[in-house]
């Protein structure tokens, strides 16, 4: 926003911004920075046992695994949701428009609910994935559904089709179009939107834990952190803790940073 | 295909529109598809599920005093949650767009970090703080009689954590892209802080502002993993049980009535959504930025 009008603290501006900062540190900085230190509280080399056993392995792995295939697959259906959202027309598009929504805000725990009632056991449609890694992958789609598809949408609306139409009329097929034209224009926000949603299904742990079956299988890392809460094994559990906040801050991170070099470039 | 250029391309285009149109249907299915089969079908499912165990059921599992404990608490937790989270996205948005803050950035990017944190990472980090036997502050507070963890301050915290930055971040680009013009003008005209706040801060926001509070409303009544870890995780707590909490345990228990709880959220999350839609002056919310203020 530039160095534009802004106005100078003064004393009971200063006053809000010490309260705002005192409260950010209470609520938010002050804990994660508890969580990291109580992983180090065995020095590296508790930390290092801590991540290395072989259930937190298998957990870390199955997370980040499952959430980088997650991410594949909504960078491509969120895509395609978005290009369907805003280049086609049909009578039932703000049904859709509302119904992708509800991820973001439906309860974790509903949302794992619902997906067992009908990918479980008593499965309607008979299909019981129930207590496997697939299940998991679902629970993940479920809850990251919306998110590239609603970074892609702002960014498809404010393009031109005349660029495409050029490209149709000097002979690209629609696939051609698409790749050359349109994805390099799409791709910052897809890659955003996609960060954004792996973020997510690392964390994720309300919509996994039910369909997940509670099997050793199937933990992910913060249904492993949670066991280990259970135990008062709080360096245990903080241990993974701080894996998954660095790989998600990496991720941001690094979003950020491609985001702000494709901006200066533009 | 031998005639003349213009009928060939003519038979070319038709063809590219057809196979468009085509292309067009088959992408068309294929989101439907996927949001059906995600979303959709599981939805019609529960509800079938509720509509099947009769009215009965539904009444008595929504009127249950467990069920009507958990929405006194769960309402509780979320209104104080909302109200925390307000006063601080718009306080701290007005300061961060209109006052030359050191470390700005650093400051809006740690404000944003709770949107990255898996939920029982941020109930274990409340936790380790405010845990009434070796938590950094908890042991301090719990010396002084005030219980955080395992009681109402605890899921509080757990749920403005998760929530936090959702009003800010939906307020700050919108004071960003309105500038302080009017503001200083009603300045000049001898507006006093309330006022200028009141008059012209508040009507720009409003509407971003409700959409914030609207998602922060349904992710507050939908927390679940950290309010799990800061109330103790102990079944049949009747204190600290919330509406999640309580369709966990009633699953895990095999009684009845988890699917007539989970369809009242389902109703009040797609309320929340129809309510923020219609709020929301265009169709698409972008995530990064909000414009919906272009034409200035």
């Amino acid at each position: 926003m530039g160095e534009r009008e802004l106005t100078r603290l003064r004393a009971p501006s200063a006053a809000g911004l010490g309260v705002s900062v005192l409260w950010l540190s209470l609520l938010v900085l002050i804990p994660l920075a508890a969580v990291v230190t109580k992983s180090f509280a065995g020095g590296w080399s508790g930390f290092w046992a801590a991540v290395t056993t072989e259930q937190a392995v298998a957990s870390l792995r199955l997370t980040v695994l499952s959430a980088l295939i997650i991410t594949l697959i909504n960078a491509v259906m969120g895509t395609v949701l978005a290009w369907v959202l805003v280049r086609d027309e049909f009578s039932s598009k703000r049904l859709v428009e509302i119904v992708l929504d509800i991820p973001f805000a439906l309860p974790t725990i509903v949302a794992g609910l619902v997906l067992i009632s009908v990918y479980g056991p008593t499965s309607p449609v008979h299909l019981d994935i129930y207590g496997t890694q697939k299940a998991v992958a679902f629970a993940l789609l479920f809850v990251t559904l919306p998110f590239v598809a609603r970074a892609v949408q702002p960014v498809l609306m404010e393009l031109d089709v005349e660029a495409e139409q050029a490209a149709a009329c000097l002979g690209a097929g629609p696939v051609t179009t698409f790749r050359r034209i349109l994805l390099p224009q799409l791709l910052p926000a897809v890659a955003s939107g996609a960060g954004l949603g792996f973020a997510r299904a690392m964390g994720e742990y309300g919509s996994v834990l039910l369909i997940s079956g509670g099997l050793n299988r199937t933990e992910v890392t913060s249904l492993y952190a949670y066991g280990r809460i259970q135990n008062y094994d709080y360096v245990g559990a903080a241990a993974v803790s701080t894996v998954l906040l660095g790989l998600s801050l990496a991720v941001l991170l690094g979003l950020d940073v491609t985001q702000r070099r494709g901006r200066r470039r533009g | 295909m031998a005639s003349a250029v213009v009928t060939r391309d003519a038979a070319a285009g038709g063809v590219a529109v057809r196979r468009t149109r085509r292309g067009r249907y088959a992408l068309r299915g294929l989101a439907l598809l996927y949001v059906g089969v995600l979303v959709v079908v599981p939805l019609v499912v529960i509800v079938g599920k509720v509509a099947g165990a009769g009215w009965t059921q539904l009444t008595d599992a929504l009127g249950s005093p467990s069920a009507v404990t958990a929405y006194r608490l769960t309402i509780e937790v979320s209104l104080i949650a909302i109200v925390l989270n307000t006063a601080f996205g718009v306080g701290f948005g007005l300061l961060l767009t209109r006052y030359r803050i050191p470390g700005r950035r650093l400051l809006s990017a740690a404000a944003d970090l709770p949107i990255a944190v898996s939920p029982v990472v941020a109930g274990l980090a409340l936790v380790l703080v405010y845990g009434p036997i070796d938590g950094w502050f908890g042991a301090g507070l719990a010396g002084a009689g005030i219980r955080v963890i395992y009681s109402l301050p605890g899921m509080v915290l757990a749920t403005t954590f998760v929530s936090f930055p959702l009003v800010l971040r939906e307020v700050v680009p919108v004071l960003d892209e309105a500038g302080t013009d009017m503001e200083q003008a009603s300045r000049v005209l001898g507006a006093n802080s309330w006022q200028q706040f009141v008059r012209i801060t508040l009507p720009t926001i409003r509407p971003a502002l409700t959409y914030g509070v609207v998602l922060s409303l349904a992710r507050s009544l939908g927390e679940f993993g950290a309010v799990r870890v800061v109330s103790g995780g102990i079944s049949g707590a009747g204190q600290t049980q919330t509406v999640t909490l309580l369709i966990d345990d009633k699953y895990q228990q095999l009684e009845g009535g988890t699917y007539q709880l989970a369809l009242l959220l389902v109703a009040v999350t797609v309320a929340a959504i129809v309510v923020a839609s219609l709020r929301r002056p265009s169709p698409g919310r972008p995530l990064p930025r909000r414009n919906d203020r272009e034409e200035r």
